[in-house]
């Protein structure tokens, strides 16, 4: 089973999201954002932390405009996964693959420190590994992580079961404590907090290895 | 040619720099600022005769995040 990792110029999650999924026994591989294609038979994408092209314009708008974007959207549309976190997230919904906007912190500051998170949509493989309304901890760092969608979007997210993460103490005003979510086929994950910065025991927490754990077993039953 | 690009926080969206400008014109002691929204202004020099399509285009493919942000634009 293979991921590639996306590496934008000012991305800074890159390395630590590939250490991640090999840690949780997949091959790696990291693809430039000027690339075209996506290596054969990748599994799944991951598009990493940081400050793609210096949040310029709007945090991951330039980004999702990169030219390998073209092929992480076509395979979201073949139906493979895609994992985009903090940054990440941002660049998956500049791309329109999940819906909704990251707006600036409601509190206006940058955030780095570690929060709580309480899993749901239990049904995808992002979330599997953990059940529904447990509750973990894991590191958010971001100024721009307060999750935006109208009305309507946020009740058809939470009607179909596509609320995958939510904090416990809303640190960012994201509505209805929104910290990730998936799409309509709950195989592409954006969330603000950071998984892959808790996943070994160097780190404190090995809360998020299991995200990468479940993934790579269902990955290959799938 | 010269055109500029406004782009705002749709109506609704939170601002939360604009209430930051807002706190901090009252805290200077001016009154009755009841509200106050932060946008962007974008200049762009383009070729003669770009069409109003194609700015069209560039605000709603880059320039402005529709999901939260409406535009205008004007030749100047």
């Amino acid at each position: 089973m293979k991921a590639a990792v996306i590496v934008f110029p000012g991305s800074n999650c890159d390395r630590d999201m590939a250490r991640a999924f090999a840690q949780a026994g997949l091959e790696v591989e990291m693809v430039w954002h000027k690339d075209t294609a996506l290596p054969a038979g990748v599994d799944i994408v991951g598009v990493p932390g940081g400050f793609s092209f210096g949040d310029y314009l709007r945090c991951g708008a330039i980004a999702a405009n990169a030219p390998i974007c073209a092929e992480v959207k076509a395979h979201a549309d073949r139906g493979g996964y895609v994992l985009g976190v903090c940054n990440g997230f941002q660049v998956l919904t500049e791309t329109g693959l999940l819906p909704g906007a990251l707006l600036r912190n409601a509190g206006l500051k940058y955030i780095c420190r570690t929060i709580g998170l309480r899993t749901e949509a239990a049904d995808s493989v992002y979330t599997q590994g953990y059940g529904a309304g447990t509750e973990i901890a894991l590191p958010i760092a971001h100024h721009d992580g307060n999750y935006f969608a109208d009305d309507a979007t946020l009740d058809a997210l939470e009607g179909e079961g596509r609320v995958a993460f939510r904090y416990t103490d809303n640190p960012n005003g994201s509505a209805r404590d929104i910290a990730g979510i998936v799409s309509a086929n709950k195989r592409v994950l954006g969330m603000m907090p950071h998984p892959e910065r808790a996943s070994e025991a160097a780190h404190g927490n090995e809360d998020g290895a299991r995200l990468f754990a479940h993934l790579t077993s269902a990955l290959a039953t799938a | 040619m010269k055109v500029r690009v406004h782009v705002m926080l749709k109506q609704g969206v939170l601002d939360p720099q604009g209430e930051a400008v807002r706190h901090a014109l009252g805290a200077l002691g001016f009154d009755g600022v009841s509200g106050v929204r932060q946008g962007k202004v974008i200049e762009l020099e383009l070729a003669d005769g770009t069409s109003d399509e194609t700015i069209t285009e560039m605000c709603e493919k880059l320039l402005a995040n529709t999901v939260i942000e409406s535009y205008r634009f004007e030749t100047i």
